[in-house]
């Protein structure tokens, strides 16, 4: 039976359910072709208008969510917003108002507070997606993470995946934990201890600061970048010190599964979380991640508008 | 004044062991003139209150008037409203206005205000230190002349353990209590939820229970030091408790409170990031939760206190992170009370009463919260089983930011009367 997609939104991988998960998936291998014809676009987005709302400085993400409703016909418009302008400007309750009375039909937005798309979402009627808020969730990241993994290995059930750094404050992490356990990975999570946050096993993942154990049996590893920049407490291990320790090395891969896959959410600080060899080696798919997240975020943006659609029609109806 | 008669009505007052016995009550001149069977006499005014149960007038010693300074969140006219309407008779106002209540003028100040808006009995709490920084002492005998009877630098917990030490021992000396806001905000580490498995799931800096416990635990060392009386407030975790239980077997004057919720809600509904759930100290775990109920139950927290805390509208419809902690509390303090203590079995009537009314009344030291003849007539009306739910165009304080909002409570209150007079009356 083929589910539909019923959510105005999509907030996080916490509120969905491995049915919704596996229907993103799905939806995404049928979109992924669309990147590799000549004209690279396909009119299911046509006249609907997705409005990236960026609080937080990105690059990839914005590009990568610009360039998926490009390729479904969307129009798209780009808003840049200073962290610090929040303080002194309209609310994002207003700004999103504001978008929406544009006749705007999806928000993608980043933003540098937890909750704040969630917050966004309750607000209005159109649809949100959330490219990544705060230390929360970066939904489509882990989904395209998975996807990879899927396509890659086949299956996520019973696949063993370690997730390696900054732990406490990735939202791409939290992302992952919940779309790998609710599709039934087995999930570790390795760091510095001062980088692992309270009571993350209730999360239902292992938790270990030994990255040769962490990489033992592992099918997969997501290496996340450190934000040394976060660090305002001093409180984070020395760039160097963290790569001796925690850095993917050759020499670290050698004792792990020889086929091991090795993920990045990227921007990758190489020499730091891991060696260029590595980032640039057999076993690693990060610029396959980066086509795949286009495919994902078409199928996120296509699901999106399609359940307001047909709630749209109910009204009519 | 008006003579006042409130038939067969199933009084409950601890302070004279009586537990649901159908008398009258006559109220004369403002206070309570007579409490008896059948009571026969003229009366400007009967009140029928036959199926409903009578208490004496809630003191909630923990509210945040907002007035002087941020009249846009709450007033001492909206909050003494709201105030009767829930069933509360006499507030403690925090001083943490603006100015803060720091000087023999401000108090005056302050005092100004209530005589000229008030609907029911407003009482003083001062600060310990100046504007509440924690540097520079106040001049506690003298703003215990001006009219405070209480001192906090509630919001804020004094750090600096020598200047706390000198101001419980003026406190002791002028007879005035000191309520601790009881947090370290080295180990608060500018968290906005409880630290856990929520502070982790949704991504947001954690206040660790030590912030809490650990800072109670050295207010304590310092009123057995001084031998003087501190109160501790708004209580919401398990280690509290326990360490305030075993200073009290120890003989330490220790008194405490609690909000209502932190007895009715865990960290769960923070989910969806409520900034209505959001408060200092926080919502803790259900274990937590369970230790509250526990601790009002055997008497290691005395008091219940709404920390009424009003805000705006533009200051919780906003990001989760930058939404100000706090919710109101006096219209549902006591119907919260009755849905989650005395139909959970937690406790019975008078001990509700005692905790709402009696308690705080006896730890501020002032002539309330018990029905005896000649104190002040602070009755409360109330029908016992009636359900309502609450909802946000309901309220009558300025502020809506209510944990509550949806919820179905149990409890109305008919009538407040307050120093005799009817000041509320159900529509």
């Amino acid at each position: 039976m083929k589910m539909n997609w019923t959510k105005k939104d999509l907030l996080s991988l916490e509120e969905l359910s491995k049915e919704e998960i596996e229907l993103i998936l799905q939806t995404a291998e049928s979109f992924k072709e669309v990147s590799t014809r000549d004209i690279k676009k396909v009119p299911a987005l046509r006249g609907k208008t997705v409005v990236n709302l960026f609080y937080e400085p990105s690059t990839r993400t914005r590009v990568s969510f610009e360039v998926a409703a490009k390729r479904l016909s969307a129009d798209v418009i780009n808003i840049a917003t200073e962290t610090s302008s929040v303080k002194k400007g309209e609310t994002l309750i207003d700004t999103g108002k504001n978008i929406q009375a544009l006749k705007a039909d999806i928000i993608v937005m980043r933003h540098n507070y937890s909750g704040a798309a969630a917050m966004l979402a309750r607000s209005l009627e159109i649809s949100v997606v959330n490219a990544g808020d705060g230390w929360h969730e970066h939904p489509t990241q882990a989904l395209l993470d998975i996807f990879t993994l899927k396509e890659k290995l086949g299956r996520i059930a019973g696949l063993k995946v370690s997730i390696v750094g900054d732990i406490a404050h990735s939202r791409v992490a939290r992302s992952n934990i919940w779309g790998l356990t609710k599709l039934g990975a087995k999930v570790t999570v390795c760091a510095p201890a001062m980088l692992i946050p309270p009571a993350i096993e209730e999360m239902g993942v292992y938790v270990t600061s030994d990255i040769d154990q962490a990489l033992r049996s592992a099918d997969a590893i997501n290496v996340l970048r450190m934000q040394f920049e976060r660090d305002e407490q001093n409180a984070f291990p020395k760039q160097l010190e963290y790569f001796k320790n925690f850095g993917i090395t050759a020499e670290r891969l050698q004792k792990a599964k020889k086929d091991i896959i090795v993920m990045h959410p990227g921007p990758i600080n190489r020499g730091i979380e891991m060696s260029s060899e590595v980032a640039d080696g057999l076993n690693s798919v990060i610029l396959e991640q980066v086509t795949n997240g286009i495919a994902v975020r078409m199928a996120v943006l296509f699901l999106v508008a399609q359940a307001a659609e047909s709630k749209n029609a109910e009204n009519i109806n | 004044m008006q003579k006042i008669l409130i038939k067969n009505g199933s009084i409950v007052d601890p302070a004279q062991k009586i537990n649901r016995e159908i008398l009258d009550v006559l109220i004369q001149g403002g206070k309570i003139a007579k409490l008896a069977k059948n009571i026969k006499t003229e009366a400007d005014m009967v009140i029928d209150a036959s199926g409903k149960i009578v208490i004496p007038g809630i003191v909630d010693m923990h509210v945040h008037l907002r007035e002087p300074g941020r009249e846009d969140k709450e007033t001492v006219e909206t909050a003494t409203t709201a105030a009767l309407k829930g069933g509360v008779t006499s507030v403690l106002a925090m001083p943490n206005t603006q100015p803060a209540i720091d000087s023999k003028e401000s108090v005056e100040l302050l005092d100004k205000i209530i005589r000229g808006s008030s609907r029911a009995n407003v009482f003083i709490c001062a600060a310990i230190t100046k504007e509440r920084l924690g540097k520079e002492p106040t001049e506690i005998s003298a703003l215990k002349k001006s009219g405070a009877i209480a001192l906090s630098d509630d919001g804020a917990s004094v750090d600096d353990a020598k200047l706390l030490t000198a101001a419980l021992k003026k406190a002791k000396e002028a007879g005035v209590i000191v309520i601790c806001h009881c947090e370290d905000k080295k180990l608060s580490n500018n968290g906005v939820v409880n630290l856990g498995i929520i502070s982790t799931k949704l991504g947001l800096r954690g206040i660790s229970k030590e912030s809490e416990y650990k800072r109670i635990e050295r207010d304590i060392q310092l009123a057995e030091k001084t031998k003087a009386a501190i109160h501790i407030a708004h209580v919401s975790c398990r280690e509290s408790v326990e360490i305030i239980g075993r200073a009290k077997k120890r003989g330490v004057k220790v008194t405490a409170e609690t909000a209502p919720h932190y007895f009715s809600l865990t960290q769960d509904s923070l989910a969806g990031y409520d900034t209505n759930m959001k408060m200092n100290p926080p919502l803790r775990t259900a274990e937590d939760r369970q230790a509250i109920r526990q601790g009002l139950k055997s008497g290691a927290i005395d008091v219940i206190a709404s920390d009424h805390a009003p805000h705006t509208e533009n200051e919780k419809d906003i990001e989760f992170e930058r939404a100000e902690f706090g919710v109101i509390g006096l219209e549902t303090e006591l119907a919260v009370s009755i849905t989650e203590l005395i139909q959970k079995g937690i406790l019975d009537w008078p001990g509700l009463v005692e905790k709402l009314a009696l308690n705080p009344a006896k730890i501020l030291g002032i002539d309330r919260g018990t029905l005896e003849v000649a104190k002040p007539a602070d009755i409360v009306i109330l029908s016992a089983d009636k359900e309502w739910t609450v909802d946000k165009a309901g309220f009558v304080s300025k502020s809506k930011n209510s944990a509550f909002l949806g919820r179905k409570l149990t409890g109305v209150v008919e009538y407040t009367i307050c120093g005799g007079k009817i000041g509320y009356k159900k529509a």
